[in-house]
C-alpha cells in the first residue's frame, strides 16, 4: 500500500482535519500571499534596478556603484523566493483546484504559458547576467541585461493579470461539454485576454508594487542615513524613494476611486461587500468605521459599527456624480463573500493609502526645504512606513479575491465545485500546515538577510555597531540600540 | 466577433494536437536534461568535505539553475494550455508526490542562495543540508509522479522510475562539473558518474522487466514494441559509450553523450505514452487536447517564443561556458 492511500485511510479516523475545500482555500490564499510579495519585490525594485546600473555604469560614481549592489542583492534574494514560491502556484491549480483547471484551462493556460516562456525566462536567463556576468559581458550588455530582467518582471504581472482579470469578468468563451464535462471554450481571443477588468487591474497592481518597494527603499535608506548622515549614496536613495512616492501614491488614490466605479458595473456584489451594503438603495459612504465592541470586529456581517458616514455619497461615487443613484445590496443574493473580512481589508488598504499620501508629501516638502536628510521624525516615520505597503498590497488583493466569492470564476463556477474530489482533508491538512510552516521560515529568513545586508552596508560606511542593547529579531531598522 | 486572423474550427496543421504532445514533452526534457545537471551537482555536492571544492561546485550550479529550473513551469503551464485535463488529472491524482517535488524544489533553490549570505559554520551545515536534500528528493519525487502517469499505482515500477532519474542525474551532474574543472577533481567525478551509469541502465532495464512481468498500468505491450526496444538499446550504447569517454578522460564528448541519456529517457515517456496521454484512464491525446481555435492562438503566439528561449539559453550558456572562475556562489 501507497503512502497515499494509508493516509486516506485514516482520514475518517482523524474527524479534526479541515475540509479539502477549506484547506485548499487557506493553502492558496497563504502561498499565494507570500509570492506575491517577492514577485511584487521584482516588480517594484526593477525601476530602480535599471536605474542604478545605468547610472554606474554611465557615471563610474561610486555612489551608483554602491546602491548598485546592494538592491541587485536583494533583487537577487527577492528573486529564489519569488521562483520558489512561484512553481508551487503553478501546480496549484491543477493539485488542489482541477475542476477549475479544466473548465478554464483554453482561457487561463495560454496567458500562463506565454507568462513563462516571455517572461519567466526573460528574468531568470538575464538575472544570471546580472548577478555573475559583470567581468564576462561589455558594459551595454549588462545594461540591457538590467533592462530585460525588470520587462520580464512587469511582462510577468501582465500576463497572471490576464488570468485574474478573466476570473473577475470573463469574456470571450462559450461552455461546451467535453470529456463529460462543461467546460470554457475560446471563442474571441480579444476579447478573453483584454477583459474589461484588465486594465484597471495592471495599473492599479503595478503601481502599488512600486509604492510597496519605494516605500521599502525609503525605510532603508532613511535607517542608513539616520546612522550615517553624510552618505552620499543613501541620500540619492531615499531622495528617488520620496520623488517616486510623491508620483505614485497620489496616483494610486485617483485611480483606486475610477476602479470602485469600474467594480460597481461590472461586479456589484463585491462592491456591495466592500461598503457593507445590505439595501438595493442608496448607498452611504463610510469615511471611518469603528467597532461598538470587541465582536463586531469580527461580526461576519460588518454591521455593528459606529460609522463617520457621508449620506448618498457612496451611490454619487459608485455612478460617478448621481447622489441617487441606486447600488445593489447584498440582500439581492443567495450566497455572500465574507463581508467583515472584504469590508475591513478596503478599508485597512485606503487608509494606508492615504498615510502615503501624507508621507510623500511631507517628504516633498523636506526636500524643497533641503532638510529630508535632518528631519529626525521623518526618517522615523519612514522607517515605521517600510512595511505598509506591502500590507496595502496585500489587504488590497484580499478585497479582490475574497470578494469575488462564493464564485472562483465569476458567475461560472463556485470555488466549492472547483475543488479537488479525489482529495482528501487530511492530505489538505498536512500540505496546509506544512505550508505554513515553511513559508513563515522563509519570510523570516528573508527579513535577516535584508538585516544583514545593511548590517553589511553600516559596516561599509564605517558605522560601529553598538554592542550594547542590540536587537536580535529580523527586522533591522527598528532597533533599539540609538 | 470571431478572430479573422486565426482558423477557428480547424488546427493550423491536421497534426497541430501530436505536435503539442511533442512540445509539451520536448519541455519536460528540458527541464529533465538541464536541472538534471543541477540536481548531479547538489547531490555530488555532499561527496565533497573541502570548502574549495564545494564553493566550485557553487560557481558551476549558480548563473544556471534559476534559468533551468522554469522549464519545469514551461512543461506544466503547457500541459495546461494543450490538455488541461491531463495537467488536472496528473497533479490531482498525486497530489503529495506533486506538492512534495515543489516542496523539494523550494529547499533546493533556497539552500546555495541562503549559504552566501553568513560565514557561519552551524549556517553552512543547514543551508548545505537543504541543498543536498532537495536535489536528491526532486528528481526522485518527479520520477515517482512520472512513473504514476505511466504505470498508475504500481509500487515497484513508480519507485524505480523514480531511482532512474536520480542516477541519470547523477550521471549528467558529473559530466557537466568534469567538462568544467580541473584534471584532479574530474577523475574523482568519473568514478561518480561511471557508477551512476551502470546503475541507471540497470534501473531502467529492471523497471521495464518488472512492467512487462506485472503487466503494471496495462503498460507491458507498449514496453515490448520495437521503438522501446531502439530506445533501450541505444541508451546502453551511449551510456557504455559515454563511460568509454570518461574514462579515457574525453570529458566533453562524455558531457555530450551524459546529456543524451536524459534525452532518451524523455523519449522513452513519449513512446510510452502515445497515443494514449493519460495511460491511467486511457485519454488519448486527441481526446485531451483543447479546441482548434485555442491550440492555433498558443501555437501562433507562443512557438516563436520558444525559439527566442533557446537562444537566450545559447547566450546564457555561452556567457558562462569554459572552466568555472572564482568561487562561490555570489558575484
Amino acid at each position: 500500500m501507497s503512502p497515499i492511500t494509508l493516509l486516506s485511510a485514516v482520514d475518517p479516523v482523524w474527524v479534526a482535519f479541515l475540509s479539502p475545500e477549506v484547506a485548499s482555500r487557506m493553502q492558496f490564499g497563504w502561498t499565494i500571499s507570500v509570492h506575491i510579495i517577492f514577485a511584487s519585490l521584482s516588480i517594484g525594485l526593477a525601476p530602480f534596478i535599471i536605474y542604478f546600473t545605468w547610472k554606474d555604469v554611465r557615471t563610474n560614481e561610486q555612489r551608483y556603484a554602491r546602491l548598485r549592489s546592494f538592491w541587485v542583492k536583494v533583487f537577487a534574494v527577492g528573486f529564489v523566493m519569488g521562483t520558489v514560491t512561484g512553481i508551487p502556484m503553478s501546480f496549484q491549480f491543477g493539485t488542489n483546484f482541477p475542476q477549475f483547471a479544466e473548465v478554464a484551462g483554453e482561457l487561463i493556460g495560454g496567458p500562463l504559458a506565454f507568462e513563462a516562456k516571455m517572461a519567466f525566462f526573460l528574468e531568470a536567463v538575464f538575472l544570471g547576467v546580472l548577478l555573475y556576468g559583470r567581468d564576462r559581458v561589455g558594459d551595454r550588455t549588462y545594461v540591457i541585461s538590467s533592462i530585460l530582467v525588470g520587462f520580464g518582471a512587469w511582462l510577468s504581472g501582465f500576463w497572471i493579470l490576464i488570468v485574474n482579470a478573466w476570473m473577475q469578468t470573463p469574456r470571450g468563451y462559450e461552455m461546451v461539454t467535453r470529456n463529460g464535462m462543461e467546460v470554457a471554450k475560446l471563442t474571441d481571443p480579444f476579447a478573453a485576454f483584454l477583459t474589461p477588468r484588465m486594465p484597471w487591474m495592471y495599473v492599479h497592481m503595478m503601481n502599488a508594487s512600486v509604492i510597496a518597494v519605494a516605500l521599502l527603499v525609503a525605510g532603508v535608506s532613511a535607517y542608513i542615513v539616520w546612522k550615517k548622515p553624510d552618505t552620499e549614496a543613501w541620500n540619492t536613495a531615499l531622495k528617488l524613494a520620496v520623488v517616486l512616492l510623491i508620483i505614485s501614491a497620489p496616483f494610486q488614490a485617483v485611480h483606486g476611486d475610477a476602479y470602485g466605479r469600474h467594480v460597481e458595473d461590472t461586479q456589484p456584489q463585491k462592491f456591495a461587500a466592500m461598503e457593507a451594503h445590505y439595501e438595493t438603495g442608496q448607498a452611504d459612504l463610510h469615511l471611518l468605521a469603528f467597532p461598538k465592541s470587541p465582536e463586531a470586529l469580527t461580526d461576519p456581517r460588518a454591521e455593528n459599527l459606529v460609522t463617520v458616514s457621508l449620506p448618498a455619497v457612496g451611490s454619487f461615487l459608485a455612478s460617478g456624480g448621481d447622489f441617487d443613484a441606486e447600488v445593489i445590496g447584498l440582500n439581492e443574493y443567495e450566497e455572500n463573500p465574507p463581508v467583515a473580512l472584504v469590508f475591513w481589508s478596503f478599508r485597512f488598504m485606503v487608509g494606508l493609502g492615504f498615510l502615503f499620501i501624507g508621507l510623500a508629501f511631507w517628504g516633498g516638502f523636506l526636500t524643497y526645504r533641503g532638510r529630508l536628510a535632518d528631519s529626525t521624525r521623518y526618517l522615523k516615520a519612514m522607517i515605521a512606513a517600510s512595511p505598509f505597503g506591502y500590507a496595502a498590497l496585500l489587504t488590497g488583493w484580499y478585497v479582490t479575491e475574497i470578494g469575488r466569492q462564493p464564485w472562483v470564476i465569476q458567475g461560472e463556477l463556485k470555488t466549492s465545485d472547483a475543488v479537488s474530489s479525489t482529495l482528501t482533508g487530511a492530505e489538505a491538512t498536512l500540505t496546509l500546515v506544512g505550508f505554513v510552516v515553511l513559508y513563515v521560515g522563509l519570510m523570516l529568513t528573508a527579513l535577516y538577510i535584508l538585516k544583514w545586508l545593511v548590517r553589511e552596508e553600516l559596516r561599509s560606511l564605517g558605522v560601529q555597531e553598538s554592542s550594547s542593547g542590540r536587537w536580535h529579531g529580523p527586522i533591522p531598522w527598528v532597533s533599539s540600540d540609538d | 466577433m470571431t478572430d479573422p486572423l486565426l482558423p477557428v474550427d480547424a488546427y493550423l496543421v491536421e497534426s497541430l494536437p501530436e505536435i503539442w504532445f511533442g512540445a509539451v514533452l520536448f519541455a519536460l526534457g528540458m527541464y529533465v536534461v538541464l536541472d538534471g545537471f543541477d540536481f548531479g551537482i547538489g547531490m555530488l555536492y555532499a561527496t565533497r568535505t573541502d570548502e574549495r571544492e564545494r564553493e566550485t561546485f557553487l560557481a558551476a550550479f549558480g548563473p544556471v539553475w534559476d534559468a533551468n529550473e522554469v522549464w519545469v513551469v514551461a512543461f506544466g503551464t503547457m500541459l495546461l494550455a494543450a490538455f488541461p485535463r491531463v495537467y488536472s488529472r496528473l497533479l490531482a491524482d498525486n497530489y503529495l508526490l506533486a506538492l512534495g517535488f515543489v516542496v523539494a524544489l523550494v529547499f533546493r533553490g533556497l539552500g546555495p542562495e541562503l549559504r552566501e549570505q553568513r560565514d557561519d559554520e552551524r549556517w553552512k551545515r543547514y543551508t548545505d543540508f537543504a541543498f543536498i536534500g532537495g536535489s536528491v528528493f526532486a528528481p526522485l519525487l518527479l520520477g515517482m509522479l512520472a512513473g504514476r502517469w505511466l504505470f498508475g499505482g504500481a509500487t515497484l515500477p513508480v519507485a524505480l522510475t523514480g531511482v532512474s532519474l536520480v542516477a541519470v542525474s547523477i550521471v549528467t551532474g558529473a559530466a557537466f562539473l568534469a567538462a568544467k574543472t580541473e584534471p584532479g577533481l574530474a577523475s574523482e567525478l568519473r568514478a561518480y558518474g561511471i557508477g551512476a551509469t551502470l546503475a541507471y541502465l540497470g534501473g531502467v532495464v529492471v523497471l521495464l522487466g518488472t512492467v512487462v512481468l506485472t503487466d503494471a498500468g496495462g503498460a507491458a505491450d507498449a514496453v515490448l514494441s520495437l521503438p522501446v526496444a531502439a530506445v533501450v538499446t541505444l541508451s546502453v550504447a551511449v551510456g557504455l559509450g559515454g563511460s568509454v569517454l570518461a574514462r579515457r578522460g574525453r570529458y566533453r564528448a562524455w558531457l555530450a553523450s551524459a546529456l543524451a541519456l536524459p534525452t532518451l529517457l524523455t523519449i522513452l515517456v513519449a513512446v510510452l505514452l502515445y497515443p494514449t496521454i493519460y495511460p491511467p484512464t486511457g485519454l488519448l491525446v486527441r481526446e485531451a487536447v483543447v479546441s482548434p481555435l485555442a491550440l492555433n492562438l498558443v501555437t501562433v503566439l507562443g512557438f516563436p517564443v520558444l525559439l527566442l528561449v533557446l537562444w537566450y539559453f545559447k547566450f546564457l550558456y555561452g556567457v558562462f561556458s569554459g572552466p568555472i572562475e572564482g568561487e562561490g556562489y555570489g558575484g
